[in-house]
This record gives C-alpha cells, sequence and structure tokens, in this order.
C-alpha cells in the first residue's frame, strides 16, 4: 500500500470544521498554493478544496408526492403546469423529468422549436415558491375511486419533494462542431456550418470530477451543495465510464465519470435551479452543483490542483459523426485553449463557446467554501467511492 | 441622414387619400415599405422606414399627424435581464456583430447594446430566456 507523507481523515478534519480551525480554499486558488508549498507543503495547509459547475444537466428530475385527494385517486397520469410526469408509481407519487415538453409544445414542427416549458422549469417554479397546477387521472378502484382530480400546489404544501438526478456532473464533455452545410441546433447549442463555432460544456479547473479523477473520496454519501441546497451523491451516474482514456496525470480525454445525485427540493432555490430551454432540442434544467474535497494527502493536493492546462478534451461533429453513432475526433484541446476564445479545428481558427457558466461555477465553489468555513457543513465520508 | 421605423396607421376616413406620396413631394423625405396593409374594415397600416434630415423627418411627420395619421416609433431594442443572465455564453455562438462577447478572464457576458443590430437571434438562444424584443421609447413623438 502507499504510504503518504500527510494523512487526514474525514473525522479530524470535520473535528477542524466545529472547531473553526479548518482551511478551505477554492479549487481555482488551490492551483496556485501547490505551484507554491509543493503538494505535500498544500496538503498541510488546506483540509477541503470546493469545486462548483453550473451547466445544462438533463438527466434530472425530481421525485414528488402530492397527498391524497378525497375522495381518494390512484393517479395514473400526472400533470405538472401540463407537464406530465411520470406516475407510474403507488398512489399519489411521481416524477417529473427535466427534458418532458409541456403537453401543447409544439416541438421541432416548426424547427428550430423554441421549448419554452417543461419539466426543468415546473422544477425551477417549484423551487421558486410558486403555484403549481397539478391535474391526475385515474381508471378508478375500490379503494382509490376517484378518476379525476386537480389542484394548486407550491413547496410547502407538498408533502415531499425531492430532486433525484441520475446523471449530473459529467466529468469532461465533447467540445462540439458541426461539419455540414446547414446551422444545426443541438443539446450543445447552436452550431454554425463549416466548423463556424465550437461549444463546450465543463467548468474545467472548477469541475467536482476533474478534481478528483480517481474518485477517491467521492462516493455514496459525500454531501454536497446541490441546487443551492444540500444533498448528496447516492450512486454513480447513469453512463459512468472511468475505463476512459487518461492524461498521465489521471483527468480523461473523453466523458467519463458521472454522478447520482440527491437531495430535498425544500431547501433549493430556484436561483441553483433553472429551468432550460435547448433550442431545436428541447427542455432541461440547469443544474448548481459543487463537491468539497477533502485533502486527506498530498495526493489529493496535486489533483485538485489541476489547470485548465492538463485537462484536454475531443473535438467531434454533430452533424455527420455524432447523430451516426461515428466516434471520431478532430484533435484533442485543453480546457486552457478552449477558454481562451478560439482553438483551431483543421488548421483554421474557431471561435469557442461555452454553454456552462464559469462565473457561477466560481459563486458556488465560493459559497460552499463560505458554508464549511462558518462550521455550516462538513464532510459526508462516503460508505464506498465510485466505480474506478 | 436620419431615419426611423415607423407604423402608421390611417384611419377609415383618410386611407383613400395619397399621403405618403407628399413625404416625398413636399418634405424631401424617402421611404422604404416594410409591410402594407388594408384591413377589412378599411383601416390601413404601413410600416416603413423613413430617411431625411431630422428637420424634414419632423416635418414630415407632423404632416402626417395633421392629417390624422397616427404615427407609432417602431423601432426595437435587444434588453438583457441582467439578474436572470447565467453567464454560460450560449448567446455569443449567434450574436453577428459581436455584441454579445465574453469578458477574459472573468468569464462574464458582456452586451453591448451599441454593437445589436436587432437581429433577434439571441432571443431564442438563450437557454434561460433572458434576452427580450422591446419597443424602444413609445413617446418619441409625443
Amino acid at each position: 500500500m502507499k504510504t503518504h507523507k500527510v494523512n487526514k481523515t474525514y473525522a479530524e478534519i470535520n473535528e477542524k470544521i466545529r472547531s473553526g480551525k479548518v482551511v478551505v480554499v477554492t479549487a481555482e486558488e488551490m492551483i496556485d498554493i501547490v505551484r507554491d508549498e509543493g503538494p505535500e507543503g498544500a496538503a498541510r495547509q488546506v483540509d477541503v478544496v470546493t469545486t462548483g459547475t453550473f451547466s445544462p444537466m438533463c438527466s434530472s428530475g425530481a421525485f414528488i408526492n402530492f397527498g391524497q385527494f378525497t375522495p381518494t385517486i390512484k393517479a395514473a397520469k400526472v400533470w405538472l403546469n401540463n407537464v406530465p410526469a411520470y406516475a407510474g408509481l403507488a398512489a399519489v407519487d411521481c416524477y417529473i423529468g427535466a427534458t418532458e415538453p409541456c403537453e401543447d409544445d409544439p416541438l421541432n414542427k416548426v424547427p428550430p422549436g423554441e421549448f419554452n416549458y417543461g419539466g426543468g422549469h415546473v422544477i425551477q417554479d417549484l423551487a421558486a415558491g410558486k403555484k403549481v397546477h397539478l391535474e391526475a387521472e385515474s381508471y378508478g378502484t375500490d379503494c382509490y375511486p376517484n378518476r379525476s382530480a386537480q389542484k394548486k400546489v407550491d413547496l410547502e404544501s407538498l408533502p415531499y419533494a425531492v430532486l433525484c438526478n441520475p446523471r449530473n456532473g459529467y466529468q469532461n464533455y465533447n467540445c462540439a462542431i458541426n461539419l455540414t452545410k446547414k446551422t444545426i441546433y443541438t443539446y450543445m447549442g447552436a452550431l454554425k456550418p463549416r466548423a463556424g463555432n465550437a461549444n463546450y460544456c465543463s467548468a474545467g479547473q472548477l469541475s467536482p470530477l476533474f478534481n478528483d479523477p480517481y474518485y477517491k473520496t467521492i462516493g455514496i454519501g459525500t454531501r454536497i451543495f446541490l441546487g443551492g441546497g444540500v444533498g448528496y451523491v447516492t450512486w454513480h451516474g447513469t453512463q459512468h465510464k472511468p475505463s476512459a482514456d487518461r492524461t498521465p496525470g489521471g483527468t480523461p480525454v473523453t466523458p467519463a465519470g458521472t454522478l447520482c445525485v440527491m437531495g430535498d427540493l425544500k431547501g433549493m432555490s430556484a436561483d441553483w435551479l433553472r429551468g432550460a430551454s435547448m433550442q431545436g432540442y428541447g427542455c432541461s434544467l440547469t443544474v448548481g452543483l459543487g463537491i468539497p474535497i477533502p485533502i486527506l494527502n498530498e495526493e489529493m493536493a496535486r489533483y485538485t490542483a489541476v489547470s485548465d492546462e492538463e485537462i484536454f478534451t475531443q473535438i467531434v461533429d454533430y452533424g455527420n459523426d455524432y447523430p451516426n453513432g461515428v466516434s471520431k475526433s478532430y484533435g484533442q484541446v485543453s480546457y486552457a485553449e478552449l477558454k481562451s476564445g478560439s482553438i483551431q479545428v483543421n488548421g483554421e481558427p474557431t471561435p469557442t463557446v461555452p454553454l456552462s457558466s464559469l462565473v457561477k461555477a466560481r459563486e458556488i465553489a465560493a459559497i460552499l467554501k463560505d458554508w464549511i468555513s462558518r462550521g455550516a457543513f462538513q464532510l459526508g465520508e462516503p460508505q464506498f467511492t465510485l466505480p474506478v | 441622414m436620419y431615419s426611423r421605423i415607423l407604423v402608421l396607421r390611417f384611419p377609415k376616413s383618410v386611407v383613400h387619400k395619397p399621403l405618403v406620396c407628399n413625404l416625398v413631394k413636399e418634405y424631401d423625405l424617402t421611404f422604404n415599405i416594410l409591410n402594407a396593409q388594408v384591413l377589412p374594415r378599411r383601416e390601413g397600416i404601413l410600416v416603413l422606414e423613413l430617411y431625411g434630415t431630422r428637420k424634414n423627418f419632423k416635418l414630415g411627420v407632423q404632416y402626417l399627424k395633421d392629417q390624422g395619421v397616427q404615427v407609432q416609433n417602431a423601432e426595437q431594442e435587444i434588453k438583457r435581464d441582467q439578474n436572470s443572465c447565467t453567464h454560460c455564453g450560449a448567446c455569443t455562438a449567434v450574436c453577428p456583430t459581436g455584441a454579445l462577447s465574453i469578458q477574459r478572464p472573468e468569464m462574464t457576458i458582456e452586451f453591448n447594446q451599441k454593437k445589436c443590430s436587432v437581429c433577434e437571434l439571441c432571443v431564442p438562444a438563450c437557454p434561460t430566456r433572458v434576452m427580450k424584443v422591446r419597443p424602444k421609447n413609445q413617446t418619441f413623438f409625443d
């Protein structure tokens, strides 16, 4: 077993949080600290590094129990503000998914569709404390005779509302271009023809899983910033793929790890759960997510010091290749290049467009840093870490 | 050269009169008709961009008003809901004039209205819909 010169436990760090002696820095601040002090010096000095990301995350949604009606109903179909919610659960339970469009949305009938209201917007409205119109239909049973019911609900009146996102916080994502001759509208935004722009979606050096590339501290029970409140990592996410190719430093160069996260919607805020309308594509939810990474040893100090120059992704054509399942890279670029505003695609300069808000990612890392420094947030020790 | 896009509403009583041609004859103005329609109740609507010196422009508009034509400034502008913008950057993909740009290294999204051509491409491209089309000062001619 590898031995470290610095060794800290979760319990020791939490004790420091309780006593107010904890040293917390953001993942961006950590870069300079490790550069100046070295990983070992930094690990002695810093206890927790905070990360953050704020991006559209389509695999998001909420489990809602909306309470019974009189007479009672076994809701088979449910709508929230006319957005269908999955109701194939117990009598008054449902799941509202972020990408579900409103029932009478014209979709892409006149492309590109606007997708102005969907599941993500319902979640935002609930988090904002707004009233939401709930409609339920059923076939009627002896114990649940009601066939149709409706009421206004809000977050406060709902007996239970839990955000449950089966895939968030993707560790890396493609840089999207379009090599066809027409503008296309994708979940990566509008892509102009002949590689007119290159869109990317990651907070890079601030992104949670880039700062713990082998998930040494992240697993079931890791306490996190989720949607402005407190949440937990509850499993690895769908499409979690730790086997992706990696740099010598450990960061994957293609989409890799993902997180399944949960948290009580009642503690969250509409500032950090924003309904998103991706033109020509569909509805989604922009989620604010931040993970504190305990600096248990110098190895974690080195991981959290990763900078945009050392994180890479692939340029992928969403015009022909992606829709046809062709896996081809038009080059590997660093997040430092992407953030500079221009990259080279086939030898031509191409403007880059971010879809993930770095401004908000920094804000999340700063909020989490503040919570921990004030003793308002303790680290959750994972029961077991994500599969590597 | 001064120019503005105007919406002219002709009530039934004046819709049959040749009025707009007098803007050229009497006031040395030129125009480009963008839309014209006579409605079933014989009210007419004309959208045009009017060009000329500022003085003639004012006189021409006054002439139309004196004839009973309602004149409205149709010009629009793009406004950003500053507080709701998440600074993601998606709009910069479609903005053709660079009015929407990224301030580095902060990575904030700046909106320079002076560069905006009101093409409206950013309106549906913004995932959180913070870019809005608004009419410019409606009381311009009052």
